[in-house]
């Protein structure tokens, strides 16, 4: 069972946290990889459509390639039916978008015991991992 | 065939419980239609002209009988519209001159899936809790993602195999399910792997094609081509490496799909497959999926390599069925009078196998009556008593919509040629004119621009005389109800594909494509005869073209060795001669499909 160690914040929650300082707005064309992280310690990913996925190829590159270990933020069109999938990339805070509804998040990392393939977060696939070796079989 | 374990048990059932939730979630007005769609479509669920309709997973087209009979369960018991929808469709339908609509039915596609079409999307949670009971699922078989893995529907079992695909398709259908990077690509993307010296799975038209073969050194990897594709702008694929060590493939491919997630374009749907970043990049995509490989290998380190231990563990559920070569067999004697027709269904319908006591058999689902790739329940129960009789209680569903059981004894072949007889499952047309490919076309699909079920039963009915059709010879007849060409027209030597011309139905016809495969040549889009004829005059054209090619043919030769010989333009007469003065054509005004076109668009 994955476990949800994100922080998710309501739209509204988000723009009172708002430190405009020490964060970096990336936009989806951006090769995070280019950029300097020195001090940083914040990154906004942006989801202009939940069905854009090219945010979570840039916050698998932020956390394996460029070893960033601040906080990465999902915003825009955030639903709560992909928070797994953006913690499996990396993402440490997702400002859900209004209308949706944080009691039901939680449900959803209970789902799954683990997934096949490694992520940002556990490198290896599920055929790999000791502590999974019994979980194959 | 691949045995579940507990973990991938328990994931299908997770699976299920997920989209029973969002089911839950979208009837009670929580999770928008528009937030539900895709994720749906990711389970198979994608609503068409009238009804949903659901895709099931048949991961490289192999099935077990006991499979097989929860299909026909889902056939008998969920394939059922409500009366009002199904009074709407059928009221529709008349209007453009369809009388009949199928109901309580599995359709066996292309892509070695099978689709039901009037599952009410209300009970779709229960059909996969259903599903998976028997480890099955409609996981990523819809949608912008990796899609089902498709293989030689002869794999394992092929005469002319170097290796076995399908334990790196399994291995590789793991790795690609609820991928967490590539669930929201620019657009579908579609895998097809072998390991015979023949292409049986159409490699070259796939976004990835994986050719399983040993280097100089004897050493096993893949042939990977990258590129390929239907729809609007067929593209053959390009070799992106000659040879990748057979425990790289996943590091190789989440290089090839990562590119494409950064790169391709998300502005225009129709240029959104890979195979058109492929074309505008060229090199420099190939030179970033290479760079991109290194960095998986000696930045993260290479994870995704297939160890010994885990191809060994997979590997260890795809040894061949242990059957009793000296069994006694069912007496059959095939009565004087079928001996022709049993010699044709062994030419045709039976092919060598690697163990030479066996041979594999392909039950025909193309016949009179029935769309190609239609089989009703007891049908599909039917075929799975055949399965556990002769068998090995295994089938698989080819690229060409049959069923393939690849476990005969050759001494059983005229017991099982009877059986399958009497179901009406042994007609011995296998890749003969009738063995057509069709699409379910306008009378289901929302996207579709003409029918395609009308056609292929026009075509089907006239070509019934067997000693014409197999006087023929082989030929790949293809037919898809709009461009984006699921019944593969591209293809095919005649393609056929359904086009939109003032709200009514229109068909163009094209000549001299190929899948690949021995028989049809390197892979090629088929070229366009002309301007595009009415439904009344196709039958005529067909008729036509292939009285050009008995006119031209030298001996025994095939329709597309001729065609290749005398070249394009006698055909392209023959079949433009082929018009009539009169179409018709007010009869068949294109009704419209309100809604669901996002659904078709995504699917």
């Amino acid at each position: 069972m994955t476990a949800l160690t994100m922080k998710l914040l309501s739209a509204a929650d988000a723009s009172t946290s708002d430190a405009a300082a020490h964060t970096l707005v990336v936009a989806n064309t951006e090769d995070p990889r280019s950029l300097a992280l020195e001090g940083v310690a914040r990154i906004d990913l942006h989801f202009p459509k939940f069905t854009d996925g090219r945010a979570y190829t840039q916050a698998f590159y932020l956390r394996r390639r460029s070893g960033f270990t601040g906080e990465i933020r999902a915003t825009g069109d955030v639903l709560i039916d992909q928070l797994v999938q953006m913690e499996r990339q990396g993402f440490s805070v997702a400002v859900l978008r209004a209308d949706q509804n944080i009691d039901f998040a939680q449900k959803q990392f209970d789902r799954y015991r683990a997934f096949y393939q490694g992520d940002a977060v556990t490198a290896k696939p599920v055929f790999s991992r000791d502590e999974n070796k019994e979980a194959t079989v | 065939m691949y045995q579940y374990t507990d973990f991938d048990r328990q994931f299908i059932r997770a699976r299920a419980a997920q989209h029973r939730d969002q089911l839950e979630r979208n009837l009670a007005g929580t999770l928008a239609d528009d937030d539900f769609r895709p994720l749906r479509l990711q389970n198979g669920w994608y609503i068409q002209r009238y009804a949903p309709m659901l895709r099931v997973a048949v991961p490289y087209g192999e099935l077990a009988s006991r499979q097989l009979r929860v299909l026909a369960r889902i056939a008998r018991e969920y394939d059922h519209p409500s009366k009002e929808v199904f009074d709407k469709a059928i009221g529709t339908q008349a209007t453009w001159g369809t009388t009949h609509l199928p109901v309580g039915y599995g359709h066996f596609t292309t892509r070695q899936n099978v689709q039901f079409n009037w599952i009410p999307l209300t009970k779709s949670a229960d059909v996969m809790d259903l599903l998976a009971t028997v480890d099955m699922h409609g996981i990523q078989t819809s949608g912008n993602c990796i899609r089902n893995i498709t293989s030689d529907e002869l794999a394992g079992v092929a005469a002319d195999e170097l290796a076995d695909p399908r334990p790196f398709a399994e291995i590789m259908r793991q790795w690609t399910t609820l991928h967490p990077e590539f669930a929201f690509l620019p657009r579908k993307f579609k895998i097809a792997i072998t390991g015979a010296t023949a292409d049986r799975a159409a490699t070259y038209w796939h976004d990835v094609g994986l050719h399983l073969q040993h280097n100089a050194a004897g050493e096993l990897g893949f042939k990977v081509l990258v590129g390929g594709g239907m729809g609007r702008t067929p593209v053959i694929g390009v070799t992106i490496r000659e040879f990748l060590p057979w425990n790289q493939i996943m590091n190789y491919l989440e290089a090839v799909v990562r590119v494409y997630n950064r790169w391709g374009r998300r502005d225009n749907l129709y240029k959104a497959r890979i195979k058109i970043l492929v074309k505008a990049e060229g090199q420099r995509y190939i030179d970033e999926v290479e760079a991109e490989y290194q960095q998986i290998i000696t930045v993260d380190g290479a994870p995704h390599t297939i160890t010994q231990a885990e191809l060994d563990r997979v590997t260890a559920s795809f040894v061949p069925p242990t059957l009793d070569l000296n069994a006694p067999t069912r007496n059959v004697t095939v009565p004087a009078e079928r001996q022709a027709d049993y010699a044709r269904w062994l030419q045709q319908n039976v092919a060598l196998h690697k163990n030479p006591a066996l041979r594999s058999v392909t039950l025909s689902y193309k016949r009179l009556g029935q769309a190609p790739g239609d089989a009703d329940a007891d049908q599909l129960d039917t075929a799975a008593d055949l399965a556990d009789e002769f068998s090995a209680g295994e089938l698989r569903v080819t690229h060409d919509q049959n069923l393939l059981l690849p476990w005969v004894r050759a001494v059983d072949l005229p017991a099982l040629w009877q059986a399958a007889s009497h179901a009406g499952l042994a007609r011995s047309n296998v890749r003969l004119l009738t063995d057509m490919i069709a699409c379910p076309g306008g009378d289901f699909c929302a996207l579709a621009n003409a029918r395609s079920i009308p056609v292929a039963a026009a075509i089907t009915e006239r070509y019934q005389d067997m000693d014409e059709l197999h006087d023929l010879g082989e030929i790949d007849l293809h037919i898809s109800g709009c461009i984006n060409s699921c019944g593969h027209h591209h293809s095919g030597h005649i393609g056929i594909l359904g086009v939109d011309k003032d709200g009514k139905e229109w068909y163009q016809v094209s000549l001299g494509g190929s899948d690949g495969s021995t028989l049809s040549g390197p892979a090629v889009a088929g070229k366009v005869v002309g301007p595009s004829f009415g439904a009344h005059e196709i039958p005529g054209v067909i008729e036509a073209v292939l009285d050009t090619f008995r006119l031209n043919r030298a001996g025994r030769e095939t329709f597309i060795d001729t065609l290749h010989r005398v070249g394009f333009e006698p055909f392209k007469l023959a079949a433009n001669s082929a018009r009539l003065v009169d179409l018709h054509a007010e009869l068949h005004q294109l009704p419209k499909s309100e809604g669901y076109a996002r659904d078709a668009q995504e699917a």
